[in-house]
């Protein structure tokens, strides 16, 4: 269990470091993320050490959005004045990319 | 550190997660509900947000490796990526940049404030990342976290009407389309329709994950 945590947390100091060395605007975790894919690709990193682990976290990740996500209450008053805009574009951006992304892998599949 | 905020959220994701267990309506998302009623209790009882955080960011905090433990499943389906790596490429390039114009120019031609914009473009990418991309290009996180899991409600809820509306039968196309659209709760939602589709769902919301990440700083810069 050590050596899969091990790795993770060593992936994503990695990650950091490099995002922050290099000032890049992608996160460190998801540079951490594709390191880890890299690195498992190349056989650098064994799945089975980090399987257990990394599946145990990803499984579980809900519970970690929610305290990010009950920041909103520090934003009601902006929500409420901008409701019409931000719950329009959600719905407007969503019912167009689902139909046309859809539609173009269709057309590739044939 | 004081323990409220993390006793608070573990015991209130619980409670709601045994009721979703019971009946899987796309309305009992458990954690949209859990959201919903912390704030509500924050609220009636005068706490602050920050007396909640002080433990609770124990749990946000895993966020970080959690993400990096993506390129596991990622890894594991390589064969599908090899298999339908055209139509996936094209595909999260074209539904990834889709998302975020749509929205960015449908919020602002209703007059959005800037932040909104920001907090709005990376709504369609699984929650983790979202955040993550929010907080580097000057969005509310906490905003972009929960327009996130409404998108991936919303996609939960009516995707696959959606799609068998327009005639879509495609599998890969389905699954794609769900899981560019709207996530990891599209991509629960078409998993119980069709493992293909559901395997190729997953696949597009973490390299979506990816792409929007990597793209959004550059092209906020041209919007």
């Amino acid at each position: 269990m050590y050596k899969g945590l091990a790795i993770i947390f060593g992936f994503l100091f990695i990650g950091e470091e490099l995002t922050a060395i290099f000032h890049l605007s992608i996160p460190g975790n998801v540079l951490g993320m594709i390191l880890l894919t890299t690195a498992l690709l190349l056989g650098a990193v064994k799945l089975e050490d980090v399987e257990k682990e990394a599946e145990f976290l990803v499984r579980n990740m809900s519970v970690m959005f929610i305290p990010p996500g009950v920041g909103v209450v520090l934003y009601l008053n902006l929500i409420k004045s901008q409701a019409v805009p931000i719950f329009t574009a959600l719905l407007i951006s969503f019912i167009i990319t689902i139909i046309t992304t859809a539609k173009l892998v269709e057309v590739l599949r044939r | 550190m004081n323990a409220f905020g993390i006793f608070l959220t573990l015991a209130v994701f619980c409670a709601f997660s045994e009721i979703y267990k019971r009946k899987r309506a796309f309305y009992l998302n458990p954690v949209l509900l859990s959201i919903l009623l912390i704030v509500l209790l924050l609220k009636a009882f005068d706490i602050g947000y920050g007396k909640y955080m002080d433990s609770a960011k124990i749990l946000s905090f895993l966020l970080g490796p959690a993400v990096v433990s993506l390129a596991v499943p990622l890894y594991k389906q390589k064969d599908i990526i090899r298999t339908y790596l055209r139509e996936i490429a094209l595909g999260i390039v074209f539904g990834g940049t889709i998302a975020i114009l749509t929205a960015f120019y449908t919020a602002k031609l209703l007059g959005a404030s800037e932040d909104v914009l920001l907090s709005i473009a990376p709504k369609s990418i699984t929650t983790a990342i979202a955040i993550g991309v929010s907080e580097k290009i000057g969005g509310i996180p906490a905003l972009t976290a929960v327009l996130v899991i409404l998108t991936g409600v919303l996609g939960n809820a009516a995707g696959v009407e959606i799609l068998n509306f327009v005639g879509i039968r495609d599998r890969v196309a389905r699954g794609l389309a769900m899981g560019v659209s709207s996530h990891g709760l599209g991509t629960a939602r078409i998993i119980l329709d069709d493992e293909l589709s559901g395997a190729v769902s997953g696949l597009a919301m973490a390299l979506n994950g990816i792409f929007t990440s990597l793209v959004l700083p550059y092209l906020l810069k041209i919007l």
